[in-house]
């Protein structure tokens, strides 16, 4: 294969991956990993690097739409990346004397079920009790255009968000893979915030986790430049496109389109677990 | 009063990040075709990982081997402004909350970045 045809075949996965990333508040490696490692027989880590670009050029081009149309909760995202900086720190260095493979089948099932709770229909009577306090005292409370013009929410349980934010940190420390999946099932979840809310802050968020262990990868070879290069390019356009594209897409067709791509990334992830390969 | 500091900050983030996907953008768009410009016959196999062992990339060679307009380092260049990017970012939101005198979140902004460049460092000296 020659190397114009090879980045034409990586430039366009990506451009589908970041258009994904985008709508989902997920990074894309679930989509880049297998292209790379199956289709194109590249070395795993070079794999994973460029993953690793791809999580930061879906954050990087996303959020810059998102937070200008006020999508992405700025003091949301800030307060908890407290948590997933911390907890990415605590899980590279748990990585130094844990066995992290065995754990990708726990974590795998977790994300399946997360991904089911998601999609799962609803009681219109569920009862929600009242907004966390802590919302108040650290103004997380937001508004956000819809198609009924400003619409305003409450944020709640954000402590036990807090603390999943640093299982969600750890875990990508500890495994080396975007952590995109729980931030939106938290805020989602645990704060109620409303899905494209969710979403977009977890792009905006995703960026920074990534961006702490860039480095090292960067030094050690990880990152290739021809193959990185186009997935970053294609990330940022697909990306851009999927910012323009999300105020059209029904929430319901969002909320099936997140599940299915983290169903899917869970397996692939217990595969890992499981076969050892990668 | 308090939606036209929110609508600044707002502005200033969204800027730093557009401003960083468009740097890492070109460079890499400018090396990557510089590259597949120079390249005939098969791509070269990436099955096998040249990154083992004592092999470090340093930024101070990747700066002089893209001034001397190495197709590669360019692409590196643009890789580094893309990292780069969600630090600046977290930057821009503590000058940002600095301004609005917002204590809270100049504590909690500041404990990120301090988070985020002790991994980077941590990084650097582990790796």
């Amino acid at each position: 294969m020659s190397a114009q045809l090879l980045t034409l075949i990586i430039f366009t996965a990506s451009l589908f991956a970041g258009f994904l990333g985008s709508m989902t508040g997920l990074g894309g490696g679930v989509v880049i990993t297998p292209v790379l490692t199956l289709l194109l027989g590249v070395d795993i880590r070079y794999a994973i690097g460029a993953s690793l670009i791809s999580v930061i050029a879906t954050s990087s081009g996303a959020a810059a739409a998102y937070v200008r149309d006020g999508l992405s909760n700025i003091r949301v995202g800030m307060f908890l990346e407290i948590a997933t900086t911390i907890g990415a720190l605590f899980g590279a260095f748990l990585a130094l004397f844990i066995n992290a493979k065995a754990l990708t089948i726990v974590f795998g099932v977790i994300m399946l079920q997360a991904a089911w709770q998601t999609v799962r229909p609803r009681k219109a009577t569920e009862v929600v009790g009242e907004p966390d306090p802590l919302s108040k005292s650290l103004k997380l409370e937001g508004e956000y255009s819809t198609a009924e013009g400003k619409q305003r929410y409450e944020v709640y349980g954000v402590k036990p968000a807090f603390g999943v934010m640093f299982g969600a940190g750890t875990i990508s420390g500890l495994l080396g893979i975007g952590s995109g999946a729980f931030k939106v099932i938290a805020m989602d979840q645990l704060m109620k915030l409303p899905f494209r809310v969710s979403t977009a802050t977890s792009n905006f968020m995703i960026g920074v986790t990534a961006a702490a262990s860039a480095g090292v990868y960067f030094s050690r070879g990880y990152i290739q430049p021809a193959l990185a290069t186009p997935v970053m390019l294609g990330v940022l356009v697909g990306s851009m496109i999927g910012a323009k594209t999300i105020h059209r897409v029904p929430v319901k067709q969002l909320r099936m389109a997140f599940a299915i791509v983290v169903g899917i990334a869970a397996l692939q992830m217990m595969m890992t677990g499981i076969g050892g390969k990668g | 009063m308090k939606h036209d500091t929110e609508g600044s900050l707002q502005h200033w983030v969204s800027g730093v990040l557009r401003l960083g996907v468009m740097v890492a953008g070109s460079l890499g768009a400018i090396g990557l075709i510089y590259y597949l410009a120079m390249q005939k016959g098969p791509a070269p196999s990436y099955g096998q990982f040249l990154g083992e062992g004592s092999y470090r990339e340093s930024i101070g060679s990747v700066f002089r081997k893209a001034l001397s307009l190495d197709s590669q380092s360019v692409m590196q260049v643009g890789i580094l402004a893309l990292i780069s990017t969600p630090i600046a970012r977290v930057l821009v939101s503590l000058l940002g909350f600095i301004k609005e005198k917002d204590r809270t979140y100049v504590v909690i902004t500041l404990a990120v970045l301090l988070t985020l460049l002790g991994s980077l460092v941590g990084g650097a000296i582990r790796g």
